[in-house]
């Protein structure tokens, strides 16, 4: 074969879909985006293409995260963003779970929770921002609330979907072995349904984030969004930069904790 | 005991257009204790709906099941089944799943799990004790299932198509464990196949079922004597009694088709 040949077939192979690279490959071909972006960062930056008084080169963003950290600043704002999405996430959670799960499996619940359900889910948190604020203020409660009522009417449905799809045979497999109605719900739609809970969290976790900023930068005085903000109002572009990039980091390591969580907890429901 | 009597069963659907899909139509039969009664007809006939009826899944729309005499209303451990699909429980592990039946009736841990080693064993997946349902092939889910079943010590076992999904020659070697099984254990079967082959070999008594509306319009009793080796179906006997079923079935599959279109 000629390196000619070899060429083409290689690349014929790259071309085609859902055909498999070597780890090598994929491992390069996402450092080599990451690494052209943070490339074009710097040409941007230092190249002078940009005022850095908007877009700060890396260096600067180092030295601001340096600088926080250093200070003390941004573990507490980071503290503060982290306890309030974990507080509003597991109360919504650990509502959401058990009502959902009856959703998508009891008529009934499913009737009576549905049109509340439905029309919140469609209502954005942010136009209850106002209200919110008016009731509750602008301390750690209302961001949890805002949290709360983010992800919870998303994650009834979805965990309610769930609860649905468990397959039928599974019911009638363990009916005609005797089960009985409690049982059916204890031993067979629960454990059935614990992959898609786990999926079901990681999804919302990533809407969580996106509710916390939203309410720190409306009003706060802590947090990352709060942290952001306070920065916007300085002129220094640095900081937004750190606040950014930590939450990015905050929001890439909870995602990997579910993942480990559900590939640890559940060995049974990897696909193969 | 394990006798079944099915009494003038009616099964019909509603549809969008007013008028009610018959799918069964004043059927009955009796199946007596011990027997491996085999039910072969053309897909869609309402074959795996009976046996749903009998498992107490689904509510006929007149007529009676029984069991030893006492009427079918809802689904009871003495009536296991085997499904299509093999239905696993993916969270559990093999032996897990055989013990679920017993587990359930709060039998104690150390019975159950020597019990459920016995059927585990007696379907050749002894070294897959801990394996999860991802990491079975279907034939060896089936056996799983099978083994899930009969831990739990039914009176009768209802087979719904159970190795329709297999590659024929895992069916075969399927059919060979269940038969050998069934000479030792000597269990009321009731086995839903579309597989003439399948039915001769496995089955004591064949029910021949016609197209929708169901209805039972030969039996045959196949009297090849046990253990039955798998080259029976090479037999002149077994040859002619295929013909004959073939022969009702042909008429009924072209019925069944051309309702269908």
């Amino acid at each position: 074969m000629t390196p000619a040949v070899a060429m083409t077939s290689s690349l014929d192979r790259i071309l085609t879909p859902r055909r498999e690279i070597s780890a090598a490959l994929g491992n390069g071909a996402g450092i080599a985006v990451a690494g052209a972006i943070v490339l074009g960062w710097c040409i941007a930056t230092y190249g002078g293409l940009v005022d850095t008084t908007f877009c700060p080169p890396p260096h600067q963003v180092v030295a601001a995260f340096w600088k926080t950290l250093m200070d003390g600043s941004l573990l507490k704002n980071a503290w503060s963003s982290l306890v309030v999405i974990n507080v509003g996430f597991v109360l919504s959670s650990i509502i959401a779970i058990p009502l959902g799960i009856m959703m998508g499996s009891f008529r009934i619940v499913q009737a009576a929770l549905e049109p509340v359900v439905n029309f919140m889910r469609y209502l954005p948190v942010t136009s209850m921002l106002p209200l919110l604020i008016l009731w509750i203020g602008i301390g750690i409660e209302e961001k949890i609330a805002v949290i709360f009522l983010g992800t919870f009417f998303q994650q009834i449905v979805m965990f309610s979907d769930v609860s649905a799809q468990v397959p039928k045979e599974l019911f009638n497999a363990a009916y005609t072995l005797g089960a009985k109605k409690r049982q059916i719900v204890f031993r067979v739609l629960l454990p059935a349904t614990l992959p898609g809970v786990i999926d079901t969290l990681r999804v919302t976790m990533g809407w969580a984030w996106t509710y916390l900023v939203v309410a720190e930068l409306v009003a706060s005085s802590s947090g990352l969004g709060y942290m952001s903000m306070q920065a916007m109002r300085g002129l220094h572009a640095d900081l937004i930069f750190v606040a950014i990039l930590v939450i990015g980091f905050l929001g890439l390591v909870t995602d990997q904790i579910f993942k480990w969580i559900k590939l640890v907890a559940l060995p049974w429901a990897r696909q193969r | 005991m394990g006798t079944v009597t099915v009494e003038g069963i009616d099964l019909r659907f509603p549809t969008s257009s007013g008028a009610d899909v018959i799918a069964l139509n004043n059927l009955s039969m009796t199946i007596p204790d011990k027997q491996f009664a085999v039910i072969v007809g053309p897909s869609g006939c309402g074959k795996s709906s009976l046996l749903d009826i009998i498992a107490g899944l689904k509510d006929p729309s007149g007529g009676v099941c029984r069991l030893d005499g006492k009427p079918i209303s809802c689904p009871g451990r003495e009536r296991g089944m085997v499904f299509q699909n093999y239905s696993l429980f993916p969270w559990l592990t093999v032996l897990k799943n055989v013990e679920f039946g017993l587990s359930l009736q709060g039998m104690p841990q150390k019975q159950t799990t020597e019990r459920a080693r016995h059927y585990v064993n007696a379907v050749g997946l002894s070294s897959f004790e801990n394996a999860y349902a991802n990491q079975l092939s279907g034939g060896m889910k089936q056996r799983v299932a099978i083994a899930r079943s009969l831990a739990n010590n039914p009176e009768v076992l209802l087979m719904d198509e159970p190795f329709g999904a297999l590659d024929s020659q895992t069916r075969v070697v399927m059919q060979q464990l269940l038969l050998g099984i069934w000479e030792k254990e000597h269990k009321t079967v009731l086995f839903v196949t579309h597989d003439i082959d399948e039915a001769l070999y496995l089955g004591e008594k064949v029910y021949v079922m016609s197209a929708r509306p169901g209805r039972i319009i030969d039996t045959i009793p196949v009297n090849f004597p046990h253990p039955r080796s798998y080259e029976l179906s090479t037999e002149p006997a077994f040859v002619e009694l295929k013909r004959r079923i073939q022969h009702s079935l042909h008429a009924e599959v072209h019925k069944a088709l051309s309702t269908a279109a």
